[in-house]
């Protein structure tokens, strides 16, 4: 492959790699070399499964960021032993909570090891996270002012708030984030009414006619036969796969999932195999040997294969290849199970997710999941599919038997902007917020690729990683950008691999383009 | 000088060569076959040991097309006694609406009453007024609020514990806390008729479990002994296992209270931590409603761990765990459902916060709940056919067959007749759920009853005597 020439006048990059450099140098784990500009993916022989184009890109980190970033890392982890060592000879004062004096000959509950990280690089950089916060996750926030006197091994608040910060970290890409108009009077309403508890699980007293009005309005906006309401995300995920697969099963899951989707995989008992990221290559080869070669050592057939992928991941932004991913599917003979936490609302031109933005049709995917906490401003998870799949799940499914059911007046919230979404209240609002996310999510990205930083993801993806690399910065961006009064999520080890820390924004239909400028200077 | 080494080098060769010339034949020959051999295996084709698949492409793809995997799901028949749920109109509260039929509610966990409450609902208003409905992210990320903090301030408080955690949903706070702190290699000891999400919990840690009869500390002591002497042959291993012992305060199947005096005893013997669920027994056992360590009498700092959750007494939804900090602040980062899963609403917070303040301003309803209970399980007794099952002072209740018609299925549709019996003259009683083919130690089929605060003594006396005529003419 040649080496693209070098732009002329290419300028240094904000976090301090210059733009030749990547493109200018082979090394050894270089996956490919995009162009400075983005790489537009046609799969030659897939090409009419597109119809629009679909842009992702996933700059390599250039050589000289990877060493510094290991560097950097090394150094922490020296001083980290050098502390362990002065804490042990109480050289220095031990500011962690330690064991009662009546169980210290108790076996020791956490293993040195398993706290390194997180006495030594966690502590120095822990007032980017757990951010209190005292009003609406809107657009603005106003946040608890906290400070520390030692050095983040415990905090104090100082009473004070911190009015109006930007919010580039809530996830509420459509805006329902709200305390004021029609959601949250309707969810009011129904607060009067009903109470905030159920007490009581679905199959025995908790199913009010509310979660039947719930469900039929869920269906209905899926475009699927049937759908089925659960009162936390996560535990739909961990609690539904286990019901749906067991052993003698094969589950295909991407490298990237969420840890819900695996908690669900572990806890059913099938086997799981992982394929790359988004690679379709690899994750034919899996089917292809799985059918072929058929359960290890025994070479029974496999009962049932089930891949297991998101919509949009969110440490990435990147979107799943869905219309490979179903022709494999039918081709295999395999069941999809689709996750749309993040994408459900903010993705496809009226917000039904990542099947309308592809233009699919819904019935081909035969388990969508997602959640209600990001774009409709609620809490909880369903589940759609056919009518079979949902009455299996209303009898065996872990969650409907022992666990507690959705409040009242969040089912009210959901159900409100449902339709506002849908457009059945009356009015354009919620096209518009679709609309406006969409807008939002180009122009911020196209800023962000001028500015010259290094952005993962689709195009099209309201999630913008926006890659850091080295453990410094990672402190040192959070609160930068705290003091010029805006709110960012930054990430590092474990959530991402070591070298690959990335600071992320989440945008949102309620981001003014006066905000967005805001934020980019 | 340079000439000289040049002569010398010259020297070597000459005696290589004439070193060639007279070597044996035979010697010569051989080297030159060995050296032939070692071309060859270098240039022939290498193929490795185990042999993936003799099948061609053509046979693959036929595997393929003959394939067929079973249905994603197995078909559910119409009238499984799960599938038609009872739908509630109307709040669940004192006096429900059942499948349009008023009744008495004897079957939600509302055992303070609370969930009418409009000193509460004022509080959830208020809340949501400020915050609206949703936090729209995990705790770590601009999810933490002030409501939050208040709360598990609040908690930790009224347990007497350094700290308290809160999760967003009562079934994962118990499935979160027990992995965060057991991992592979630790051993668990459980009892019995430990609740689903403790079993799942324990599946998710992936510890060795070991489980001993319901309430019998003879058969934990055997297990603990036996435990003490494997340590012994392997004192190394021994000093990196941990040991934890899981237990509820009051038990969900059996309504019964763990002895928990002759657990910390065990506990210091044999240096094992104690996990204890008092999803049942928090806001119901002690004088002023702290649970099974109030009513026992004994230091809260001798328990780890506490979880709870939120959804019964305290009429929200969600879960806690309190303890030391030393305990709690791992499950911080550790925690699955804490760290990677959407806060709890602040509404609800609210409410929780709303619902603790009436419990420590009237710490008398827990006397006036537990004479409920007592009346009703003296009245419960002797009904023919039915047995009762639970302690007297426990608010939930189960009244299993007392003798089996053969089949789990035939005695579910028998105990269906009498609630529906029930259900028809205004009493609304529901079966205890459960999932039979995942369940370690499958309870009998029940029929759950549930007492209240809000429960006159009337009703009460007429719910009795109501299951005692249910009873007669359904299974005599």
């Amino acid at each position: 492959m040649e080496r693209p020439a070098a732009e002329p006048g290419a300028q240094p990059r904000a976090n301090g790699c210059s733009g030749a450099a990547h493109g200018a140098l082979r090394n050894g784990y270089v996956r490919g070399l995009p162009a400075p500009d983005t790489q537009i993916h046609h799969i030659v022989h897939n090409g009419g499964l597109y119809k629009k184009p679909f842009n992702e890109a996933f700059e390599e980190t250039p050589m000289l960021v990877a060493v510094l970033t290991y560097v950097g890392y090394g150094v922490l982890t020296l001083f980290g032993y050098l502390r362990d060592f002065l804490r042990q000879w109480k050289i220095e004062k031990c500011q962690n909570a330690t064991e009662r004096e009546e169980q210290k000959d108790f076996v020791p509950l956490y293993q040195d090891f398993e706290n390194f990280y997180t006495r030594n690089l966690y502590m120095r950089i822990r007032d980017s996270w757990n951010r209190p916060i005292c009003s609406v996750p809107g657009a603005k926030v106003d946040m608890m002012e906290r400070v520390s006197h030692d050095y983040n091994w415990t905090f104090m608040y100082t009473g004070r708030v911190i009015k109006d910060i930007i919010n580039m970290g809530s996830y509420n890409y459509l805006g329902f984030a709200q305390n004021t108009g029609a959601c949250q009077e309707a969810a009011a309403k129904v607060l009067s009414q009903y109470g905030a508890g159920v007490c009581s699980t679905r199959q025995e007293m908790g199913n009010l006619d509310k979660h039947e009005e719930l469900e039929k309005l869920i269906a209905r906006f899926l475009g699927v036969e049937s759908a089925m309401a659960y009162g936390m995300g996560f535990a739909t995920n961990s609690m539904n796969i286990p019901a749906l697969v067991g052993k003698g099963c094969l589950i295909l899951s991407d490298e990237l999932n969420h840890a819900s989707l695996v908690l669900g995989a572990r806890l059913s008992g099938a086997t799981i195999r992982i394929f790359k990221h988004n690679n379709m290559q690899s994750l034919e080869k899996l089917l292809k040997d799985a059918i072929v070669h058929g359960q290890p050592r025994t070479r029974r057939p496999w009962k049932k294969i089930l891949i297991l992928v998101e919509g949009i991941y969110s440490m990435e932004g990147s979107i799943v290849r869905l219309p490979e991913v179903i022709a494999l599917k039918k081709k295999y003979k395999s069941y999809l199970y689709l996750d749309e936490a993040h994408s459900i609302g903010a993705l496809g031109p009226s917000g039904r997710g990542v099947v309308e933005y592809f233009g699919l049709n819904p019935e081909d995917v035969d388990v969508m999941m997602g959640t209600f906490t990001k774009s409709f401003g609620a809490a909880g998870g369903y589940i759609g599919g056919k009518k079979e799949l949902i009455d299996y799940l209303r009898t065996y499914s872990h969650s409907a038997v022992y666990a507690a059911s959705l409040s009242p007046p969040v089912v009210e919230q959901i159900i409100t902007s449902m339709k506002c979404i849908m457009g059945e209240d009356g009015s354009t609002f919620g096209k518009e917020c679709v609309q406006q996310l969409a807008e939002n999510t180009r122009y911020f990205r196209r800023r962000l690729k001028e500015m010259g930083f290094i952005i993962y993801g689709n195009e099209d993806s309201p999630v913008v990683p926006l890659m850091l690399y080295m453990p410094a910065k990672i402190g040192a961006f959070g609160r930068e950008m705290l003091k010029r009064n805006i709110g960012v999520v930054v990430v590092g080890f474990p959530a991402t691999p070591i070298i690959e820390s990335r600071a992320r924004f989440c945008l949102s239909a309620a981001h003014t383009k006066e905000i967005l400028d805001t934020s980019l200077c | 000088m340079a000439a000289a080494v040049g002569v010398g080098q010259q020297w070597v060769l000459v005696e290589m060569v004439q070193a060639f010339y007279e070597a044996p034949a035979y010697h010569l020959i051989l080297e030159g076959i060995l050296i032939l051999w070692i071309i060859r295996l270098l240039f022939s084709k290498t193929y490795k040991l185990q042999e993936r698949s003799d099948l061609t492409p053509k046979e693959k793809e036929e595997l393929i097309e003959e394939w067929q995997p079973e249905p994603l799901v197995p078909p559910v028949s119409k009238d499984h006694p799960a599938l038609n749920y009872n739908i509630v109109s109307g709040p669940p509260t004192h006096k429900i609406t059942v499948n349009d039929k008023e009744c008495i509610n004897f079957a939600s966990f509302n055992f303070l009453g609370l969930l009418d409450n409009e000193k509460v609902k004022n509080a959830a208003q208020a809340s949501l007024k400020k915050y609206g409905v949703g936090t729209c992210g995990p705790r770590g990320f601009y999810g933490t609020f002030d409501v939050h903090l208040e709360l598990e301030e609040r908690l930790a408080k009224f347990m007497r514990t350094e700290e308290a955690i809160i999760y967003s949903y009562g079934f994962a706070t118990i499935a979160s806390a027990i992995p965060a702190y057991s991992k592979r290699g630790d051993i668990v000891f459980v009892d019995e008729a430990a609740c689903f999400a403790i079993q799942k919990g324990l599946q998710a840690s992936r510890s060795n479990i070991k489980l001993f009869k319901h309430n019998d500390m003879v058969d934990l002591e055997r297990l603990l002994k036996e435990q003490e002497s494997e340590d012994q042959k392997n004192p190394r291993k021994a000093r990196v296992t941990r040991r934890f012992i899981v237990v509820e305060g009051l038990y969900m199947n059996t309504g019964d209270v763990c002895p928990l005096p002759e657990l910390i005893k065990l506990k210091y013997k044999y240096k094992v931590r104690i996990f204890l669920e008092e999803s049942l027994s928090f806001g119901v056992l002690g004088e002023h409603g702290r649970g099974i360590t109030e009513h026992f009498g004994i230091n809260i700092d001798d328990i780890d761990l506490i979880s709870a959750n939120m959804e019964n007494s305290l009429a929200s939804i969600g879960g806690f765990c309190c303890g030391r900090s030393f305990v709690i602040d791992h499950q911080r980062l550790s925690g699955q459902g804490y760290c990677f899963s959407a806060s709890l609403p602040p509404l609800l917070a609210a409410a929780a916060i709303e619902a603790l303040n009436i419990m420590e301003d009237n710490p008398d309803i827990f006397q006036t709940l537990q004479g409920k209970c007592k009346r009703i399980h003296r009245a419960l007794q002797g009904i023919s056919g039915l047995k009762l099952v639970g302690e007297s002072f426990s608010p939930a209740l189960h009244l299993q067959l007392e003798e089996s018609c053969g089949s789990r299925e035939n005695d579910v549709k028998l105990l269906k007749r009498v609630v529906d019996y029930c259900m028809n003259s205004g009493i609304a009683l529901t079966q205890a759920r459960y999932l039979e083919k995942e369940e370690k130690c499958l309870p009998p089929p029940s029929i759950r009853v549930v007492i209240t605060v809000e429960q006159t003594e009337q009703e009460l006396d007429k719910a009795a005597s109501l299951i005692k005529e249910a009873a007669q003419s359904v299974l005599n």
